[in-house]
């Protein structure tokens, strides 16, 4: 098996993952900026963080064969400070050019306040105006649905922004048609806990088609398994899913999108 | 899938999370005090499983989700809780 994992958090997790994910057949591990599960002081903190993404990280991925690519912003869930959030934006175009970067994520809303949409939008103009691919995070949970229709419609009221180079993720059965139909990716995040298990992550592959849907595992700081997407395949394989539909989705359907931008050169 | 495979694979797992659903009532209903928005609305989502239309799961997010269209003014915390609370809670 072969799969891409198209969003880890990896700056939290051991280097015993990093042989667990390569073991499992993971080619390239792809790191969105977020929340550190405490409030950075202010923008320094996140200049040493884009630094660590950028710089450090991908080093340490290296030492095991895994390419590790990353994408830059600050996470909705310390958007609520516009001043601070407009300070850490104007931090970003100095790491764009950097390798491993392949864009703007992940942005969005966490508790759908109007100081957070204001944060997305200023996002969104800093990709359209670099014109850098877009990655999504959705609320959790109750906030869900109504971020995911906010969401949709700040990207929608933009008219640099191309759908097919925007990934919403963490769609669940209430959201996922809505992201297809208005011509966006979506992503489905496998988790314990919350978003979606293994089961339904390929009951809406089923019903809704896999073309423009990619799995992850979004393992960070909480309850989370950086294996989540070859144990998922191992479900499809159960399901009687054959070995190419298995490979669509967890390896070219993220390299289709992922390598609109030229930097993501993983075959 | 036949319903059949679906039933082997799949039915022992279902079974489980069902008695573990009726073991948490029984629990809730042991305790003390006054529950609060959550156990109704988690009522209320159980009521999505006796539909018969293959949508079961969209519904039963749908009925935990905020329903609202409008941004909030500001954020009561960073956290969910995995039911709206209703307007009034804003």
């Amino acid at each position: 098996m072969r799969y891409i994992e198209p969003h880890g958090h990896m700056v939290s997790r051991t280097t015993d993952d990093y042989e667990a994910m390569i073991t499992a057949g993971c080619r390239a591990v792809c790191e969105p900026a977020f929340w550190a599960g405490y409030d950075r002081s202010g923008p320094q903190g996140f200049y040493d963080y884009f630094c660590q993404l950028t710089d450090y990280e991908p080093k340490r991925a290296a030492k095991f064969g895994l390419p590790h690519f990353t994408w830059l912003c600050i996470n909705p869930k310390e958007s609520e400070d516009v001043q601070l959030a407009q300070e850490v934006i104007a931090l970003i175009p100095q790491f764009l050019d950097r390798p491993n970067v392949l864009g703007i994520g992940e942005i969005g809303l966490n508790k759908n306040t109007r100081n957070e949409l204001k944060v997305l939008e200023q996002h969104i103009d800093l990709a359209a105006r670099h014109e850098q691919l877009i990655l999504v995070h959705t609320p959790h949970l109750e906030d869900k649905f109504k971020g995911t229709r906010l969401i949709l419609d700040a990207l929608l009221a933009d008219s640099r922004i191309k759908p097919d180079r925007c990934i919403i993720d963490h769609v669940e059965e209430h959201t996922i048609q809505m992201v297809l139909d208005a011509g966006f990716w979506a992503g489905i995040t496998l988790y314990p806990e919350s978003k979606t298990t293994p089961p339904r992550a390929i009951d809406m592959f089923e019903v809704y088609g896999g073309q423009r849907v990619w799995l992850n595992s979004a393992c960070d700081w909480g309850r989370s398994d950086p294996l989540a997407v070859p144990k998922t395949a191992i479900e499809m394989r159960r399901r009687g899913h054959s070995e190419e539909t298995i490979d669509r989705l967890v390896f070219q359907n993220p390299i289709r999108f992922l390598g609109q931008n030229p930097r993501f050169d993983v075959r | 899938m036949t319903r059949q495979n679906i039933l082997d694979l799949y039915f022992m797992d279902a079974r489980s999370k069902l008695i573990d659903i009726a073991a948490f009532l029984d629990r809730v209903d042991r305790g003390e005090g006054e529950p609060d928005f959550r156990l109704a609305a988690f009522r209320k989502a159980l009521e999505e499983l006796q539909r018969g239309e293959p949508v079961r799961a969209r519904r039963v997010l749908l009925s935990l989700s905020d329903p609202t269209t409008e941004p909030i003014a500001k954020a009561p915390g960073k956290g969910a809780v995995g039911a709206w609370p209703g307007q009034e809670a804003h």
